[in-house]
């Protein structure tokens, strides 16, 4: 057992942490699912675009106004993607929709290129939290372990507000049924405005640990942890929040393990598989509620 | 509204077609010569692609025309970007070949050289391919040339350097999985390692991975004295920064992709011991540098493009004696036509600030020095370590 | 390419003929008698591609816009069909360089040349890479039936991740070390028999057909999935996407018209891929990414989703736009003014601007769902119904005709 341990520990503190920071962006994409049953494909965009925006900000600003700018602008983006590109199409087919997330992908994307010059940005360097600290003998970064203890601190509270406000009752509503909430009075726009906004504050604080463990923002650093967030919210039964949060420390740990078995050629196809094996075994994942098909 | 939007889409589109028919009916006083660059300008490669079009861009503005038989062309560089994907490879490649290219330079990365190679053959245009170090780039192919060194000669230097000097028993290889690059070099490599009596461990991590602190762990716990990584900035910028920060302490060989600068940023400061195989040392040709330096800290754009400072990465080196060597090509010729170019380039010579140039009978420079860099983390420079030949 | 008919209207079919006739005898002297000028070195490769990707378009259109499956798996299936050409046509003799790692590679033979063997070195490359081209699309069939059995029981959102994640899976695949005797590991397949090849010696006088071969090839795949359309399959096709519950209550049985439109738009997949491995004359696992997909459905939606014509259409504006037209967005001169802003990667960021506003304002794409008919152009033109729509069929005009 203590063999196993010290062979694994690194690969499980690790996944561990890359865990949490899926979590975070797999929140995002679980909320927007629950509320309007779209696959925001620009999430892992907007993820990358708040790791740029950090780049940019750190080189003409003190840290501690960039980090809330980093956050206000990451929202704001968010919000302008919502009414931009999603609400004129609210009443389209669903798959219009996704194809526009998709065009909005494409676009950030492209702007981060232009903007970057496709050189790769290197993300600053942000105090206490680069620090390296040394546990069970394994030398990591102080972000590896503050990462899923934020996480969790965050799920709380985003569960809290979802339980007890107004707001958050509003949005169990029409995440329940589209129509009749409208028809109750609830202010439909608003409330899919506020899920993007959570979405990506979450989005946000996720790039700030991310890339403070992996210091290189490139335009396409988001493509892959923003479909390996989505595996998870689908893994953990999409729409759900603890779902997404449980599905991604079970990703990330994985992952890592195969990694560390010496697989590492299929340790990306390897969450693909864990993807296709839960959508046949419970397509509703771990946590998801039994979808019933009115006809 | 949906009509005046439509309508403003198709002006573009005319306005696009105006633009290109404009660009073959410009004529200049002074006959041109146009030199293509078919480089990676985005993609994954676009930062080194960018750092050797740079070489070349100071090279024109130094160089601005040739004399060829008493007449004075001037010399134009005609970039095409070609996005460091092999299905973008053809068609960037078919636009210098339409835009008349005498000869063409680059690319920076093997696997876009090859793709883009069969287009320049049908055209017959002669290519200079300026550090792309596949051998089968050249192989089979009459009309590419290269000034670089190739990779089974790199891989068994790294191989010799790394028996020689860091004393590795075990070697830990790192290499992007469906990269062309660095799994043939990683193979060069083994074969000469293997040789040597070394063992060998090799792992693939996948495109867009970020996350190396699995491998560095693995390299350790198998218990590798080197680790062996020659893969491209982006991802290497990663490993060297998590190699610090988990604290492995094993020494990092890697290519000539490596000699960066923004790796040297990426270790500022950290304790990691890096080594690279290069085309060229800094301090080789004093004059040369403060030049381009110059010229680098005069021009944003260009300093923006090198990553922001005014370091000179070999790749840029290797631009630079490209297009001399172009322009040797042309002299020697006589003449601008491509066809004149290509007949007259197996047997150009040229003296660089790399060194000599001269091809062998498959089109490859005859090479047999690399040089050895280490990162100096406290000065943020690259030390000249040795220069290594294969024995 | 735009053949299709639906209005059985004499007139038309015969402009339609004529306009095809038209285009082969043009695409004929392009590769025979034109000289090579700028224009006709630019405007081929963008031809053959935009053929290529026409195929594709109409195959993911038979998918997502006929049947309503929306997959993302369209790269995997190219791949799959671009590696099993290529495989199949590497000369013996090239075996050794190609697979230069893996000691010449397991598989040493060659179709072209077993071929060539009877009908000669041309026409072996001739037949041999057309009988290699329908057993890729045979291979990437073969596969979609066996990722088809559990995937295609899936919906809509989790039917498109699931084929996404297909993708990465076949992609790591082919890549895998393992496998590279055969796959070639990381590395490019190349020198395999590509469009240049493409040469018949008939009574003495060699004739090439690089562009037309690529054209040939698609016309008679997309007229192959036109008939599918407008069979008694495709009706069903097409009330499985209306309405799933409907259909399987009108006794149409669901799994099995799934599997069919499947398996038959994979085929096509596998054969685009290998033509466009014969465009490339170079491939690479690596390159064949969900970004790829993602393009190819964004021309679908461009064209317009549930228009064959329509996605030719988009396919050609498209490959134009992006690898030609819109070039000199990169260059920073416009109209011979120097501007700052149009560096490397400007002509991206207009293009995805572009692409999102025909999403967002113009989402049923240039043809909706209506097809393009020739006697309607007769007509249309005649009328003058509409200026915006004329401006629409004189692009398609120009596209069905270069």
């Amino acid at each position: 057992m203590s063999g196993f341990l010290n062979a694994y520990l690194p690969h499980i503190l690790t996944g561990i942490s890359v865990g949490g920071q899926y979590a975070l962006i797999a929140i995002g994409y679980t909320m927007v699912y629950g509320i309007l049953r779209l696959i925001n494909f620009a999430h892992g965009d907007v993820f990358m675009v708040a790791g740029l925006v950090m780049v940019y900000a750190t080189a003409s600003m003190p840290m501690y106004i960039s980090i809330p700018l980093v956050i206000i602008a990451t929202v704001l983006l968010g919000f302008v993607i919502e009414r931009v590109a999603y609400k004129p199409l609210r009443s389209a087919p669903r798959m219009s929709v996704m194809i526009s997330a998709i065009g909005v992908s494409y676009l950030l994307q492209n702007c981060a290129l232009y903007f970057t010059g496709g050189l790769p940005q290197t993300y600053p360097v942000i105090p206490f939290i680069s620090d390296s600290v040394t546990v069970f003998g394994q030398t990591t970064k102080m972000v590896t372990l503050i990462t899923p203890v934020l996480t969790l601190l965050l799920v709380v509270i985003l569960s809290l507000l979802i339980k007890y406000t107004k707001m958050g009752m509003a949005m169990r509503a029409v995440s329940k049924d589209f129509e009749t909430s409208q028809l109750m009075g609830i202010k439909i726009n608003s409330v899919i405005s506020f899920t993007f906004i959570i979405g990506c504050f979450l989005a946000a604080v996720g790039s700030l640990l991310y890339f403070t463990n992996y210091q290189s923002v490139i335009p396409t650093s988001g493509a892959m942890p923003g479909l390996k967030a989505f595996v998870a919210a689908v893994f953990g039964g999409i729409g759900s929040i603890p779902g997404a949060v449980i599905g991604a420390f079970i990703i990330g740990i994985c992952e890592n393990l195969i990694k560390g078995a010496g697989w590492t050629t299929f340790s990306d196809a390897f969450t693909f598989v864990l993807l296709i094996v839960i959508l046949l075994a419970k397509p509703t994942g771990i946590f998801g509620e039994k979808a019933t098909d009115k006809v | 509204m949906k009509k005046a939007i439509a309508l403003a889409l198709a002006l573009m589109m005319l306005l696009a077609l105006c633009a290109c028919g404009d660009s073959d009916a410009k004529q200049d006083e002074t006959p041109t010569v146009k030199i293509g660059v078919f480089e990676p300008l985005s993609g994954a490669n676009g930062p080194g692609g960018k750092q050797e079009y740079l070489g070349m861009q100071y090279a024109n503005y130094v160089t601005p025309t040739v004399e060829i038989n008493g007449t004075v062309y001037n010399v134009e560089l005609v970039p095409a970007d070609n996005e460091s994907s092999d299905d973008k490879a053809v068609t960037a490649a078919t636009t210098l070949v339409s835009g008349g290219a005498s000869v063409v330079l680059g690319s920076y990365g093997s696997s876009v050289a090859i793709a883009g190679s069969a287009t320049f053959g049908e055209a017959g245009i002669p290519v200079i391919g300026v550090t792309c170090t596949n051998p089968q780039v050249t192989e089979g192919n009459d009309h590419y040339f290269r000034i670089c060194f190739l990779d089974p000669f790199q891989g068994t230097v790294l191989a010799n350097f790394a028996h020689d000097e860091l004393k590795a028993e075990t070697v830990y290889c790192l290499g992007q999985l469906g990269n062309d690059y660095d799994q043939g070099l990683i193979n060069y490599f083994k074969q000469a390692a293997e040789g040597l009596g070394m063992k060998v461990i090799t792992a693939e991590f996948p495109e867009n991975n970020a996350d190396f602190t699995s491998y560095l762990n693995n390299a350790k716990t198998e218990g590798a004295q080197v680790i062996f990584a020659p893969c491209s900035i982006q991802y290497a910028q990663l490993i060297v920064e998590q190699s610090a920060t988990q604290g492995i302490g094993l020494p990092l060989l890697a290519g000539d992709t490596w000699d960066s600068n923004k790796i040297l940023g990426a270790a500022q400061g950290k304790e990691v011991d890096i080594y690279v195989s290069t085309f060229y040392a800094e301090g080789g040709d004093p004059d040369f540098e403060s030049g381009i330096k110059e010229w680098l800290n005069s021009n944003s754009e260009a300093k923006t493009n090198n990553g922001g400072d005014d370091m000179i990465a070999a790749v840029t080196v290797m631009g630079y004696d490209a297009y001399y060597t172009a322009l040797e090509a042309m002299k020697k010729a006589g003449s601008v036509d491509k066809a004149d170019i290509l007949a007259a380039m197996p047997d150009v010579t040229y003296t660089g600030v790399s060194g000599s140039i001269a091809f062998n009978e498959v089109g490859d420079a005859v090479r047999d020095t690399a040089y050895i860099k280490q990162a100096n983390t406290s000065d943020n420079v690259w030390d000249f370590v040795a220069v290594q030949g294969v024995n | 390419m735009t053949k299709i008919e639906q209005k059985k209207s004499k007139k038309g079919t015969w402009i339609a003929l004529c306009c095809i006739a038209a285009l082969y005898v043009l695409l004929f002297l392009i590769d025979n008698v034109f000289p090579s000028t700028s224009f006709i070195v630019m405007l081929t490769p963008v031809l053959k591609k935009g053929a290529i990707y026409s195929l594709l378009c109409v195959s993911m259109n038979l998918l997502n816009g006929f049947t309503g499956l929306f997959s993302l798996g369209q790269a995997g299936f190219m791949l799959i069909g671009a590696y099993t050409y290529a495989i199949f046509t590497i000369p013996v003799a090239e075996h050794m360089s190609v697979y230069q790692y893996f000691d010449g590679g397991a598989i040493q033979f060659s179709i072209p040349e077993a071929i060539g063997s009877i009908l000669g070195p041309t026409g072996g490359a001739f037949f041999g890479s057309i009988i290699a081209i329908i057993l890729a699309g045979c291979v990437a069939a073969v596969f979609a039936a066996l990722i088809g059995i559990p995937v295609l029981r899936l919906k809509s959102d989790y039917l498109a991740i699931a084929t996404l994640g297909f993708v990465e899976i076949i992609r790591a695949v082919f890549q895998w070390n393992s496998l590279g005797v055969i796959t070639n590991g990381s590395n490019q397949l190349r020198k395999y028999t590509a469009f240049s090849d493409m040469k018949l010696t008939i009574g003495g006088a060699t004739l090439k057909f690089g562009t037309i071969f690529p054209f040939l090839i698609v016309m008679l795949c997309i007229i192959v999935i036109v008939l599918l359309i407008n069979s008694s399959y495709g009706r069903a096709f097409k009330a499985i996407r209306d309405d799933e519950v409907a259909a399987e209550a009108m006794g149409i049985s669901l799994f099995k018209h799934k599997m069919l439109s499947f398996v038959i738009s994979c085929f096509f997949a596998g054969v685009g891929g290998a033509l466009l491995a014969m465009f490339q004359t170079t491939i690479k696992a690596q390159s064949f990414t969900s970004a790829m997909t993602y393009e190819i459905l964004l021309m679908v939606v461009i064209g317009g989703i549930g228009s064959v014509s329509g996605s030719c259409i988009a396919a050609f504006l498209y490959i134009a736009c992006s690898e030609w037209w819109l070039r000199f967005l990169d260059s920073g001169k416009f109209l011979g003014l120097s501007v700052p802003f149009f560096r490397d990667g400007f002509r991206k960021v207009v293009f995805s601007v572009v692409i999102m506003i025909i999403v967002l304002f113009f989402s049923r794409g240039i043809m909706g769902d209506r097809e393009l008919s020739f006697s309607g152009i007769a007509g249309g033109v005649k009328k003058l119904s509409g200026r915006l729509k004329k401006k629409d069929i004189e692009e398609k005009e120009d596209t069905g005709n270069e």
